[in-house]
């Protein structure tokens, strides 16, 4: 009963928050600033000791899984199709939930400070009240539906937050393009649901991973299998984590506030995919083709932060791939099977991210209280090389690092320009068609609307 | 056996719209017009709420109303309510009446409100009938409203009527052969393959999507979604061409609706236009609910209809939002940023909440829809729910990016407020209510519309079509008048 009670207290405090905080902005009553960094607070906390106890409690009975079974949300028996909602507490999931509740509450009391009568307070606790919603589903979810679901108010979170500086075009840009990487990401990860289905018959992840618990547990699915609904998941965690080809969008996200992308891109959301990876673990194990592609996947990305990183020339950049290395190569230990490595990896790793992220606007202050505390630092003399050290290898190299790649030009040429530039066309040939149609007036009333048509309306 | 209501709640609810509009007509005060318009919407609303409530106590796939004057007059019963139906008539209601309500007193010169009930009650008898002949002129009483006002605006109606003509042509051509036929092959197959074509046409499916297009360019957007939004092209392929058309055809159509869905996704991505925009966003969404309905497997009808009961709701409330926001600034372009979220963020959130909720993100009917849907599609074809998925990826992509373009970018300096409006925040509240409740707990919703699946297809099982195609025999059953009545339980 405890135990019940402890894992719904886990999710429930955030699911009513941001339901309460929903409905209260829809019907106009605007919190202030204090009750709604109050409330906040408030759910965190319950939620972590809820949490807390649960892990201790499960200590003391030497328990090593506990699922909490809400029902089935939608159930079609005759079907075979049912929506199951229910929670999974494990060793994977409870340290990351905890980890993702005691980032929150600090990243919380940080962001009270540091958005005190920003116009945008009440957005931005709202956006992140859902992230949060989102992360704490994500990280207990013991069907995949639910994780999907999570997964979702996560990426939507992620891109309002870019975008929180809405009345300027870059954030805004950047926004949209964080969510179109999300948004293909979120479909692939949907298929890999159904396909899941299909197989299993069922979303339960305890279907898929066997009966014994994490990281024990030992896949269902054959070596195929397990490749098809592997792939369809690394396409969602190589988009959730910014994995290559999909890095772009890392630096990009750096356009919303300190508080956001610390907990977005140096903390949680980034590790997520990660986090999924690791949640599946015994599948990819199924098929060393998946295993060596993973490996493959995270050793490409860390070469590429790597490089890149080095020639940022801002600090969240700089600290943006900083975080994308170190996540490539906890995907690249999920490829090994070292699945308590990477998690104690992903908790130290977002913890000192987070902390660094939250330090970045003091950074030229800190710098200086270094230098006075421990006196003058006498700078090195030779600033740069030699010219006969810049070999072509070497230019190429810069280049490419400070093009971040190509990669979004890679994806911009020959993705999204010749995909809009082939329906543009389409959407002239149609209004053609319904020039070519219209008799009299046809040709005034097809093309795009003038400023007296605009007059007009108004 | 068929229920019988208590009450005859069906001819009042197409009565009162009409009485209404008759007051409304005579009426030369438009402010005073227009209160009445919706007091007959709200009397209207609690009405098909009654039916509904009093349909779903009587515990039968259909029923009609007791003391019905239309039996007493014509010998026959022409209304029916059904598992189908029953949500449907509902949801026009309620949007006849918050459309009213949302719209501003500045523009009642141009947005008739006699027309609009009459349309509300025409859309209501196209929903509740159960005679074949009498729903397709009804159907064809419906393309009249629009036209006229088109017509009235001085615009050009090439488009609307061709299309609209070829549709009206086609189906009772398909329904004359059918009758006719007498299950002589050669013209019972004929006649679906018209019934076919015109629902096609009718639904907006490519090439026939044109005329939604223009229809929103050249109409007030009110009347344009209330002409669309209650997707009559659906409810056509329900009555008409699901109990006549092979299993295989309509699997081809299903294939055509996804493709479609995919195609206007992409365009509604590409659009420079609010109006055309949320246009394509429709004909891709509606698309997808005619393609669920095509597989004609019972999950992916329960999706369909369930993404049904969802986007009327969700895009007329998108829809609305829009409509205010051009009442008060023109015509959209989204080639630019506008910036008005900090002077509307009412509109701005329900822009975004309602948009979400339309293309299957958590909290609406559709994310569960959704999920049915892709299930149905991929137990018939197991690639083909790939294009479900990239639809409705490409759907958010666009509607993300109106959302951009309309409220933020820049700032936005009105010298007075633009903000929502009581009467357009009332409207909005409701509607956000309505698709939170709905979405956060769907099981009822669900259930209902997975009976009314089940019921759907044991009327076409018993028409006995499958068996016909699968021995390659000809098609022997015309829509029947009494198969709304066949399926009693």
């Amino acid at each position: 009963m405890l135990m019940a009670i402890c894992a719904l207290l886990v999710v429930a405090p955030p699911a009513a928050l941001a339901l309460n905080m929903g409905l209260s902005l829809l019907l106009g009553y605007r919190p202030s600033e204090r009750r709604l960094a109050l409330s906040t607070q408030a759910t965190v906390v319950l939620s972590s000791v809820a949490a807390a106890t649960l892990l201790i409690n499960m200590l003391l009975t030497d328990q090593v899984q506990y699922t909490l079974d809400i029902g089935r949300w939608v159930d079609l028996p005759v079907e075979h199709f049912h929506f199951t909602v229910k929670f999974l507490f494990d060793r994977l999931s409870i340290p990351f939930v905890i980890l993702s509740l005691l980032l929150c509450g600090v990243i919380s009391a940080f962001a009270n400070r540091y958005l005190h009568r920003d116009e945008g307070y009440t957005r931005f606790f709202l956006f992140f009240v859902i992230f949060l919603l989102g992360i704490v589903v994500t990280s207990v979810a013991g069907t995949i539906e639910t994780m999907f679901l999570g997964w979702e108010l996560v990426g939507l979170s992620s891109a309002l937050l870019v975008a929180f500086f809405h009345n300027r075009v870059n954030p805004v840009a950047n926004g949209l393009r964080v969510w179109t990487i999300y948004r293909f990401a979120d479909g692939a990860f949907l298929f890999a649901a159904l396909v899941l289905h299909h197989l299993t018959g069922g979303g339960d992840l305890n279907l898929m991973m066997g009966s014994k618990p994490w990281p024990e547990s030992a896949c269902v699915l054959d070596s195929s299998h397990a490749l098809i609904v592997g792939l369809l998941l690394l396409v969602a965690a190589a988009g959730k984590s910014a994995l290559v080809p999909f890095s772009g969008w890392l630096p990009r996200a750096m356009e919303g506030p300190t508080p956001s992308s610390a907990i977005f891109y140096g903390a949680l959301s980034v590790h997520l995919g990660a986090y999924l990876l690791l949640r599946v673990g015994p599948m990819l194990e199924q098929s060393p083709t998946l295993q060596w592609i993973i490996i493959a996947l995270g050793a490409i990305t860390a070469v590429y932060a790597g490089l890149v990183g080095r020639v940022q020339t801002d600090v969240k950049s700089a600290l943006a791939f900083a975080s994308l290395l170190q996540v490539s190569i906890i995907v690249v230990e999920i490829g090994f099977g070292l699945r308590y490595l990477a998690l104690i990896h992903i908790i130290g790793h977002a913890s000192m991210r987070s902390l660094q992220l939250l330090r970045a606007p003091s950074l030229l202050r800190d710098h200086r209280r270094l230098e006075d505390n421990i006196g003058y630092l006498e700078r090195t003399k030779e600033t740069s090389r030699p010219d006969s050290a810049l070999t072509p290898l070497r230019i190429w190299r810069y280049r490419f690092a400070m093009e971040r790649g190509y990669l979004d030009t890679i994806l911009d040429d020959w993705i999204a320009t010749p995909f809009l530039r082939l329906f543009r066309w389409f959407d002239e040939l149609e209004r053609r068609v319904v020039t070519f149609l219209s008799i009299g007036g046809g040709r005034a009333v097809a093309k795009k609307p003038s400023e007296s048509d605009e007059m007009e309306a108004s | 056996m068929n229920g019988y209501l208590h009450l005859p709640w069906l001819e009042l609810s197409i009565a009162c719209p009409i009485i209404a509009a008759i007051v409304c007509w005579r009426v030369k005060n438009e402010s005073l017009a227009r209160n009445i318009a919706l007091i007959a919407c709200l009397l209207t609303f609690l009405l098909t709420f009654g039916e509904w409530f009093d349909f779903m106590t009587l515990e039968t796939f259909s029923a009609q109303d007791s003391n019905s004057v239309v039996f007493f007059l014509f010998g026959t019963e022409y209304f029916v309510i059904d598992e189908l139906t029953a949500p449907l008539l509902f949801r026009v209601a309620l949007l006849f009446g918050l459309t009213i309500a949302a719209t501003m007193r500045s523009k009642a010169s141009r947005f008739s409100v006699v027309r609009t009930l009459l349309a509300e009650a025409i859309i209501l008898a196209v929903l509740s009938c159960s005679s074949t002949m009498l729903l397709c002129l009804l159907l064809a009483f419906s393309t009249i409203l629009p036209w006229y006002e088109m017509r009235l605006r001085g615009h050009d109606t090439s488009v609307f009527s061709l299309c609209m003509s070829l549709h009206l042509g086609l189906m009772f051509v398909g329904i004359t052969l059918l009758w006719l036929g007498h299950g002589q092959p050669l013209p019972t197959n004929l006649g679906a393959g018209l019934l076919v074509l015109s629902a096609m046409l009718r639904a907006g499916i490519f090439p026939g999507h044109f005329w939604i297009v223009d229809l929103f360019e050249k109409c007030t957007f009110g009347t344009a979604i209330l002409f669309v939004a209650p997707m009559t092209g659906a409810y056509f392929v329900m009555r008409l061409v699901l109990p006549v058309v092979p299993i295989w055809a309509l699997h081809w159509i299903a294939v055509l609706s996804l493709s479609t869905a995919l195609y206007a996704a992409a365009m509604a991505l590409v659009q420079s236009e609010a109006r055309r925009f949320f246009a394509y966003l429709f004909i891709s969404q509606s698309s997808l609910v005619l393609a669920g309905l095509e597989l004609a497997n019972p999950i992916g009808m329960t999706g369909a209809l369930c993404i049904w009961l969802e986007i009327g709701l969700s895009l007329g409330g998108l829809a609305l939002t829009l409509r205010a926001v051009e009442s008060r600034i023109g015509r959209i372009s989204l080639e630019q940023y506008h910036g008005l979220f900090d002077q509307m963020p009412h509109l701005g959130s329900l822009f975004l909440f309602t948009g979400l909720a339309s293309i299957g993100f958590p909290g609406g009917l559709a994310f569960v829809g959704m999920e049915l849907l892709v299930e149905g599609t991929v137990e018939v074809y197991p690639l083909v729910g790939t294009i479900i998925v990239l639809a409705t990826a490409i759907n958010g992509v666009a509607l993300l990016r109106a959302y951009f373009r309309i409220f933020t970018g820049t700032r936005h300096v009105a010298t007075v407020s633009i903000a929502a409006r009581p009467a357009e925040r009332l409207v909005t509240i409701t509607l956000s209510l309505l698709i939170l409740a709905i979405g956060i707990w769907p099981g009822s919703a669900i259930h209902s519309r997975y009976h009314a699946a089940e019921s759907l297809l044991k009327i076409r099982q018993e028409s006995g079509i499958d068996r016909g195609s699968e021995s390659s025999e000809p098609v022997s059953h015309p829509p029947s008048d009494e198969s709304k009545n066949s399926a009693n339980h």
